[in-house]
């Protein structure tokens, strides 16, 4: 029932070798959204981007995604330019090879598991996409539901087959917005589990934005703390937690949830 | 029953219903998406034949159209016919009158569909216009039906515009309300009767499909 579990490489057998380099952003802008965002992850590195709603997380995501364009910064991965405010590149987020989890998923209510899962095959021939689409629904464990729709699937349901849509592209950047906010504590515990499996087998830097200061220290490697758009701290967990860098970052950690 | 005027009718509201739609589809889906300046007067002037009296709005469209005007010159020279009072001046002024009817389901409808989901099929690689076709119209389809059913009936039942725009040329511009009114003041009573059963039912009609549909698309989203 998980994504990867007691499989190691078991979703990865099924994806592309994505390209290699890390992802480096740096995101500056002062208005309408404020933003002054550097920090960089490795591939195989998961990077927790935490603070409270309304810190510029999603913003954040978006930039990287090419769903939100700033007035400045660059973004790159490996050799690949995405973003240049100065020279003016901009690439597309159908250029960017990112796999994104949505906050609430955002699955496309009138198709299956399966339907949903192709969308992001759509640059591959039928009969492929098909096959494709059923394995990675087996690696999450939703071989056997993949033509039921979205309103069918239970909450940690929808939520592994919005990985699995999200992986379907082999991406070079993984993004996860919030993607254990709206399952319950239980199943929360064993998608995070999965996670934690999924990216020992995923050589791909992966962005994870959450509220939850417990899950940044369980799963990630390194950890940003965002305020008003701006990062003001980034280390390891630990490192974040036992020495704040400011009062500001000891007071943002002792507000979220769960911190 | 006045039979060319119901086909009269039919026609006008086919041709106005063919030409609303993808514009409709067009400014519903731009209002919907996109923040610019200005937008809330372009609302304005959409939703604006809503409530102005169609005998206000009949009466600029007759300015603007009429053999005096620059449209009303241009169209002359290039057909050698009057703008007003002939089919192509009804159907100009019904695509205006209808814009609200048209527009407005589409965007609700568009706005229904939300951001996160057309970006969630760009991220995957979906063009726009793939994300239009896959995602956006198959959930925006019940507004895109309410659009076509409101503006083809409002048309067939459109009076205060038709009458200004066209007077009530028989096979031309004489429109079935036109002809409900004709025939009241000729004290055919009957005749009047059937015609206004006629919208009566159509109209009807039309709003329960609308409900129905606008009900089952709540159900199949969950």
């Amino acid at each position: 029932m998980g994504w990867a579990r007691g499989r190691c490489g078991s979703v990865v057998e099924v994806l592309e070798a994505p390209a290699p380099g890390g992802l480096q952003v740096r995101l500056h802008q002062a208005g309408p959204i404020r933003l002054a965002a550097e920090f960089s992850c490795a591939p195989g590195e998961l990077h927790a981007l935490v603070g409270p709603s309304g810190a510029g997380k999603t913003t954040v995501l978006k930039a990287i995604a090419g769903l939100y364009r700033p007035r400045g910064g660059v973004v790159t991965c490996g050799s690949v330019v995405w973003f240049d405010a100065e020279s003016g590149t901009w690439l597309s987020p159908q250029d960017r090879r990112v796999g994104m989890v949505f906050q609430s998923y955002a699955l496309f209510p009138h198709m299956s598991a399966q339907g949903n899962v192709e969308t992001s095959l759509a640059a591959r021939p039928g009969p492929e996409r098909a096959e494709r689409a059923l394995a990675l629904l087996a690696q999450v464990g939703l071989g056997d539901k993949a033509h039921r729709r979205p309103a069918d699937l239970s909450g940690g349901e929808q939520q592994r087959v919005a990985v699995a849509r999200a992986l379907a592209r082999s991406p070079d950047v993984l993004l996860l917005d919030e993607p254990f906010a709206a399952v319950d504590r239980r199943t929360r515990r064993r998608l995070q589990q999965d996670l934690a499996d999924l990216r020992t087998s995923l050589n791909i830097p992966i962005l994870l934005v959450t509220h939850d200061l417990d899950e940044a220290r369980v799963l990630a490697d390194q950890m940003s703390v965002l305020h008003q758009g701006q990062i003001l701290q980034t280390g390891t967990p630990e490192a974040v937690m036992s020495r704040p860098a400011s009062d500001l970052v000891a007071e943002i950690l002792d507000l979220s949830p769960g911190g | 029953m006045d039979w060319p005027a119901l086909v009269l009718s039919l026609k006008l509201a086919g041709a106005t219903t063919l030409v609303l739609l993808p514009v409709g589809i067009i400014l519903g889906r731009v209002l919907a998406f996109h923040d610019f300046r200005g937008k809330r007067w372009l609302e304005a002037a959409i939703t604006l034949p809503l409530v102005l009296p169609p005998t206000v709005l009949g009466y600029y469209l007759l300015i603007a159209m009429g053999v005096a005007s620059p449209v009303g010159q241009a169209w002359q020279a290039l057909t050698g016919d009057t703008l007003v009072f002939s089919f192509s001046g009804l159907l100009i002024a019904s695509v205006v009158f209808n814009l609200p009817f048209a527009i407005q389901p589409l965007q609700r409808a568009f706005e229904g569909v939300g951001q996160d989901l057309r970006h969630a099929a760009w991220v995957g690689g979906l063009s726009t216009f793939a994300t239009f076709r896959k995602v956006e119209l198959p959930l925006a389809w019940p507004g895109l039906l309410s659009a076509g059913v409101l503006t083809f009936t409002h048309t067939l039942g459109e009076f205060g515009v038709v009458l200004m725009v066209g007077g009530a040329i028989p096979g031309e511009t004489r429109t079935i309300a036109v002809s409900i009114y004709d025939r009241v003041q000729a004290f055919d009573t009957a005749a009047a009767g059937i015609m206004s059963a006629f919208l009566l039912f159509s109209a009807f009609i039309a709003i329960a499909v609308v409900y129905g549909v606008g009900a089952r698309a709540v159900r199949l989203r969950g």
